[in-house]
């Protein structure tokens, strides 16, 4: 059973890893393109709300402890407790689910998401309808902003940095999406352990799925906490 | 041969893995690995055959200068899928999936590999992706050349682009899946007295293939992902209309792509190890060496990728230093070559069918290799690039190294597979007829290609005709030479002899169980206690 516990545990990390080398492949992509577009990069950033962002960390990181809490209820034996950080990790995560859902539907009203295909077609530069107001325009806040600053910029560059911002947002959308489906993924396999856990399968004996699971579910966390500063904070300027 | 042969005929055990269970759920909802490797076996057959029917198209175009055959975009189309199939679906998982999944267990002296319902589930994602696969054929087949490059394959082709790429992607799981349980399996399996340093050779092979495997092919699901993203909802991150870079898209996939191509190769490398050892009587030259320098080829396989975009628009200054890694990269294929030829000297060499075909690699994968030194200079990459020359470099390297490989291995390990022997003769030629056919194929494209006939190519010039001839005509012969192994063996299962349990007397752990081995592989557990491949030593049976 040891030898069994640690081949799985050791299986997980190898697993874990291709993970990171996925979401790698994007975030390394983001970073080359930040060079390039380090103004629209900065106009972009600073137009998604960093209110929910932080809301959806401290979700997030809330989630991780539950589950934390869930492994070390089922060393225990602990059936009731067990249940309880289960249900209680899958509640944090689908709240953090429904703020995501609340931001993409802001960046659906503001003309935000890439592409025409989903939605309205994309358009950071002024014309946006939503509710009777014009909404999104990004290349007016960055006009704005530079001016406080007292860095004026020309229209035409305004609009040209409004216009890259689609790249941004194409990185906003795949890398928060794609995290977004391992958390949806993640909910699976919660439920599977609280169903599991609620037959009282686990003990001290014998608790490697839910220490397994708690691993993905805490990478999926280590990649929300990259992903919200490199998003929502590092290039703020403004907002 | 032992010398039992004389007296007694060997006969097959009673029971054993293949007629321990029936019924079509006990193989479709099997967890012994021998049997999905005989699933996998299955599956990729058919795919090596769908790959060269579309080789085989190709080259009765090439019959001609005129493009008289096929539309352009319907030749754009075949020679897509014939690299699709032929890469991800048969060469990806051939030696793995098929003779590692058999054989590494056994090897280690384990029961089975450490997730054996993941080792299924691997197999059934393949099938999966592989039905993507089939379905984007029938939707009319995709023409963008199997490197996808953007923006031709994410705004402008017409072709079912998006149903390969999630194909591809998902039989990429698959190899994960098998990558990481070889290597939780070589880590935490190993029977007692197998250290890393008595591990076979076909082992460490496997091993650096599956960090490969692990690595790497997330990279090339990401890059597919976002093809599909952009191909289906128009955002933009490789399209230069909205300010994204083509030539990342090229980074991204080359990431993957090159170190596959070492995935590809370093199995086949360990068959090779495997093979020659036996039929010469003698230890392998250099153990620790070929062992580290299947680690080195996967660790140098990752920091050469750019040097498939030496004429994309890459800096000299980066394309300098790729150009040397990939100099370096070809060093310790080169030791692997010369440790079995040393292997090979004052040995006591005997030219069974695998060891046929284990030379025949020795030779081909050295040319293709040497080749890839003329691709990775970059003074005359500027001359070749995109020639038939790299279409003939890595064919030498993929069908004369890796399916060459393959085979061997096939053959080698097919009596413990499956109990029986496969007639010798017949064998023999098979190796011949394809080693012949394969040259006359692959060798006139090299002088081609330096001519510059460009490859993806469907018309050229008339004065190229001669050779593009020789080269159909080859390609007619290595079809038989394809063909003549699925008959004999086929004909072996049913008409064979019994090959007993060691018919080479080949050292190994897998060589001291019954041929074919009961469903838990050993009737005890191994205990080892001397180092590996200790021919021409006294009687030393491990047990």
């Amino acid at each position: 059973m040891e030898q069994q516990k640690g081949a799985s545990t050791f299986g997980m990390w190898v697993f874990l890893l291709t993970e990171l080398m996925m979401f790698g492949g994007l975030f390394a992509s983001y970073l080359i393109y930040r060079l390039k577009f380090y103004a629209a990069w900065e106009a972009g950033s600073s137009s998604i709300d960093v209110h929910w962002g932080f809301i959806n960390t401290l979700v997030l990181i809330g989630s991780s402890f539950t589950m934390a809490m869930a492994v070390w209820a089922a060393q225990k034996g602990d059936k009731n407790k067990q249940v309880m950080f289960l249900i209680g990790t899958m509640i944090l995560g689908a709240a953090f689910l429904g703020i995501k859902g609340i931001e993409y539907k802001a960046k659906y009203d503001e003309c935000h998401i890439p592409g025409h295909i989903i939605g309205k077609a994309f358009n950071a530069s002024g014309g946006c309808m939503a509710d009777g107001k014009v909404t999104g325009d990004i290349a007016k806040e960055f006009m704005e902003h530079q001016a406080e600053i007292h860095k004026p910029v020309p229209e035409a560059f305004a609009k040209q940095t409004a216009d890259q911002t689609q790249i941004f947002f194409s990185f906003y959308f795949a890398m928060t999406g794609l995290h977004a489906f391992h958390m949806v993924i993640g909910l699976g396999l919660l439920g599977w352990l609280t169903l599991r856990a609620s037959r009282g399968e686990f003990s001290g004996q014998y608790f490697t799925p839910v220490e397994l699971g708690g691993l993905y579910w805490h990478f999926v966390d280590i990649v929300w906490i990259f992903l919200f500063p490199l998003l929502y904070l590092i290039n703020r300027t403004h907002g | 041969m032992s010398t039992a042969a004389t007296t007694v005929k060997p006969v097959m055990p009673a029971k054993h893995y293949l007629n321990d269970n029936y019924g079509i759920r006990s193989w479709l909802l099997t967890k012994d690995h021998k049997r999905i490797a005989i699933l996998y076996l299955c599956t990729i057959t058919f795919f090596f055959f769908l790959g060269g029917m579309f080789a085989a198209l190709i080259r009765l175009e090439l019959l001609t200068p005129e493009g008289d055959l096929f539309h352009s975009d319907t030749y754009n189309k075949l020679f897509t899928m014939h690299g699709v199939n032929m890469i991800f679906f048969f060469l990806i998982p051939s030696v793995p999936a098929v003779l590692g999944n058999f054989i590494l267990p056994i090897m280690l002296g384990a029961k089975d590999l450490a997730f054996p319902k993941i080792n299924l589930l691997s197999w059934y994602i393949f099938i999966v992706g592989a039905g993507f696969g089939l379905a984007a054929l029938i939707g009319g087949g995709v023409d963008t050349g199997w490197t996808f490059y953007t923006p031709l394959s994410t705004g402008y082709v017409r072709t079912p682009v998006i149903v390969l790429a999630v194909g591809i992607l998902i039989a990429g799981f698959a190899s994960i899946f098998t990558g990481l349980n070889f290597i939780v399996t070589t880590h935490r399996m190993r029977a007692p007295g197998m250290t890393w340093g008595r591990l076979p050779l076909m082992v460490w092979a496997n091993y650096a293939a599956s960090l490969i495997m692990i690595l790497g092919t997330p990279v090339i699901a990401i890059t597919l992902i976002l093809v599909a993203l952009e191909r289906g909802f128009h955002i933009g991150v490789f399209d230069p209309k909205l300010g994204g870079d083509p030539v990342l898209f090229q980074h991204m996939f080359w990431f993957y792509s090159h170190p596959a191509v070492y995935i590809m190769i370093l199995p086949g490398m360990g068959v090779i190890s495997e093979i020659v050892t036996c039929f010469s009587r003698k230890r392998v030259f250099g153990y620790t060496f070929i062992a580290f320098s299947s680690i080195a080829i996967a660790v140098f396989g990752f920091v050469v990728w750019a040097h498939h975009m030496f004429v994309a628009g890459i800096s000299t200054y980066s394309a300098l230093v790729f150009s040397l890694l990939s100099f370096a990269v070809a060093i310790p294929s080169a030791v692997k070559v010369f440790n079995w030829t040393a292997t090979m000297y004052k040995g006591s060499v005997s030219l069974e069918t695998p060891m046929l075909y284990a030379l025949a690699f020795i030779g081909l994968f050295t040319i293709g290799g040497l080749t890839g030194l003329f691709l990775a200079a970059l003074g005359t990459d500027i001359h070749i690039h995109d020639t038939y020359f790299v279409v003939a470099h890595f064919h030498y390297v993929m069908v004369g190294g890796m399916v060459t490989a393959y085979l061997g291995g096939i053959h080698f390990w097919w009596p413990k597979m499956t109990g029986k022997m496969y007639p010798e003769a017949p064998a023999k030629l098979a190796a011949l007829i394809t080693f012949i056919g394969f040259n006359l194929t692959f060798f006139p494209q090299f002088i081609l290609g330096y001519l510059g006939m460009p490859r993806r190519y469907h018309a050229y010039p008339p004065e190229f005709q001669v050779l593009n001839v020789l080269s159909s005509a080859g390609a007619s012969v290595l079809a038989v030479g394809f063909i003549m192994p699925l008959v004999y063996f086929l004909w072996s299962l049913k008409f064979g002899e019994a090959a007993g349990d060691n018919p080479w007397d080949a050292k190994g752990l897998e060589w001291q169980t019954t041929s074919p081995p009961p469903t838990h592989n050993f009737h005890e557990v191994p205990i080892v206690t001397e180092d590996p491949y200790n021919y021409g030593e006294e009687a030393n049976v491990v047990h």
